[in-house]
């Protein structure tokens, strides 16, 4: 007599601790092999982009804090850099090196979320201890500059919102020089594990022309071994002064991506450094009025100062008939936004490339063939936050 | 990054009639087609050794509902090799069909379900061509301009049927979409508050 083995199907998610918020992975599994994923995304679904056709430019900014809220100030960067390009404008150099400090912090940030929680997904507990109490310093870095640990809204057109408070630059100087620690002690606690390296060592390989196909930026397709980074390769703001190595990866598996993240946190250490000891005193925003705000004590004195400030809180800036794709390196990808302009105050379409969307895409061919269990180490080492997948 | 006229000379003479205008803006070139001709160019610009272009970074759609042609098809485009970004895009009007390029780069996928689901633009020969973002059973095309910021339903959960149920939204106060441009007259809703008053007296 024969048997009819039928394959089983598995939901996991959207309530699963390892799928890294709201995933419904769905997967069709042959006894522990998995044959097929299809994951149902769109459960975060909030309509940013409608949202954003329906704001002033400057009404935008927040929503772009809640894509990836791992790492928020990254992504307001991209849409401060696609108007100034539409509407030609300089960005003060101070302000150009405040920006690349804080999404270097927010780089840092989201690789020690992934880094530890991945960590977590094999079964370590104690990285993410050790990893969220650093994060919570960065964060109050965060709260001290823009106001807020998490949704900054600190990124304008032209620089930032406000400059940094006295003694920041120093706290963040001292970071630098204890966090190194914190690095080599994350990684005597995985680098070298033998648990660790068999849960990730050759799991969710990812060759070069695959890597490619499938739309890959950031950590996954440099963990292929693909020297691509949008920093070294198209640098804006002023990266193009500072002096930093790309890590890239040999085997394109989930243990490569997480060495990866590793090392670029100890050079995104090296940026911050190099951007506080280039740092001098002046101005923090574009000197025109017609696109930042004037100062709050010249509202009491000066006609046009009020008249600046009341148009651009009512009706915004107004940014010419244009259309843009940019894009700048966020630590999941590249995060683009490409932004069509009426001549109105409102952005006509605002299309948001998120990287994590299409490393979700991949998992079913990441995880073809794998067990079960390698389902979260693969998921992990993607480095999804549903936020910016969703949007 | 190498010469973005001399890129764009090479395509205009390797595609000639394909190519109905190209544009160098903001460092990258844009570049319009016909929609026939979508497969053609893409296996050139990927393949060709002088473009290279081997990562589709993504697919969208922009919305002009007062032409004719209501629907502009963006592609983008980004090579490594060359260092340079391609925006590729055409029009068609609202009940087109056009071909799917996922058999060209399997990552289109889920753009083109992501353009299906908020414009409503159907594939050809797409494998998998089901909503994406939106709920499951939900109706209509949501970045469509002619599509209410506010939507069409709401979801709650209801005590008396103990499920969540979709009703049409209820707003407790008209959505504010105040007009800058022309300050005296106040906003639309007023205005048109305004003249059915008139019209009552």
């Amino acid at each position: 007599m024969t048997k009819k083995i039928k394959n089983l199907n598995l939901n996991f998610g959207p309530q699963h601790p390892a799928a890294h918020g709201v995933l419904r992975l769905i997967l069709e599994l042959d006894g522990e092999v998995v044959e097929k994923a299809d994951p149902h995304i769109g459960l975060l679904h909030r309509g940013t982009e409608k949202l954003i056709e329906n704001k002033t430019y400057m009404q935008a900014v927040p929503y772009f804090d809640r894509l990836d809220y791992v790492a928020p100030m990254n992504q307001e960067h991209a849409f401060a850099l696609a108007i100034e390009k539409m509407l030609n404008i300089e960005v003060p150099i101070r302000a150009q090196f405040i920006r690349v400090m804080f999404c270097e912090i927010g780089r840092i940030l989201s690789h020690i979320l992934n880094v530890t929680t991945q960590a977590l997904d094999v079964g370590a507990l104690t990285p993410s201890l050790w990893g969220f109490e650093e994060r919570e310093t960065l964060m109050t870095f965060y709260e001290r500059a823009s106001g807020s640990r998490l949704h900054a809204n600190y990124f304008r057109a032209g620089g930032v919102h406000q400059d940094l408070p006295a003694g920041l630059e120093e706290d963040i100087a001292k970071f630098c020089e204890s966090f190194p620690k914190i690095i080599n002690d994350l990684e005597n606690l995985l680098t070298d594990n033998r648990i660790f390296k068999q849960r990730n060592v050759d799991i969710g390989i990812v060759s070069k022309e695959d890597a490619l196909d499938y739309s890959f930026t950031g950590v996954m397709i440099r963990g292929s071994g693909v020297p691509w980074d949008l920093r070294k390769s198209q640098p804006y703001d002023c990266y193009e002064q500072l002096q930093f190595k790309i890590p890239i990866g040999k085997n394109g598996d989930c243990y490569d991506r997480y060495l990866c993240r590793i090392e670029e946190m100890k050079e995104s250490i090296s940026i911050i450094k190099q951007c506080l000891s280039k740092m001098e005193k002046g101005p923090i925003k574009s000197l025109d009025g017609k696109i930042t705000p004037p100062p709050k004590k010249d509202l009491k004195k000066s006609m046009e100062a009020l008249i600046h400030h009341f148009k651009l809180f009512t009706e915004g800036y107004r940014v010419p008939k244009d259309e843009i794709y940019t894009a700048v390196e966020a630590p999941k990808g590249e995060f683009g936004v490409y932004l069509i302009s009426d001549g109105s105050s409102k952005p006509y379409k605002c299309k948001i490339r998120a990287p994590g969307f299409s490393h979700l895409q991949s998992m079913d061919y990441l995880i073809k063939g794998h067990m079960l269990a390698d389902v979260p180490a693969v998921l992990g080492s993607l480095d999804i936050v549903f936020g910016e997948v969703d949007r | 990054m190498s010469d973005l006229n001399y890129l764009e000379k090479k395509i205009n003479s390797e595609l000639t009639t394909k190519i109905k205008k190209t544009e160098i803006k903001h460092g990258q070139i844009f570049i319009e087609i016909d929609k026939e001709d979508i497969i053609d160019v893409i296996l050139f610009l990927k393949t060709n050794k002088d473009a290279k272009f081997q990562q589709l970074i993504d697919i969208t759609v922009v919305d002009y509902p007062e032409e004719n042609q209501r629907f502009k098809v963006v592609y983008l485009f980004l090579s490594h090799e060359l260092n340079q970004r391609i925006i590729l895009s055409y029009f068609i009007s609202e009940n087109e069909l056009i071909s799917s390029i996922t058999s060209i780069f399997p990552s289109a996928n889920w753009m083109e379900r992501e353009v299906y689901d908020m414009y409503g633009v159907n594939f050809k020969d797409h494998p998998d061509l089901r909503r994406i973002l939106t709920d499951y059973g939900f109706e209509g095309h949501p970045l469509r301009k002619d599509f209410p910021l506010t939507g069409h339903t709401e979801v709650r959960y209801s005590e008396e049927k103990k499920k969540v149920i979709n009703e049409p939204v209820k707003l407790e106060q008209n959505y504010r979409n105040f007009d800058y441009e022309s300050p005296w007259e106040g906003t639309k809703y007023i205005k048109e508050l305004k003249e059915n008053n008139d019209k009552k007296n």
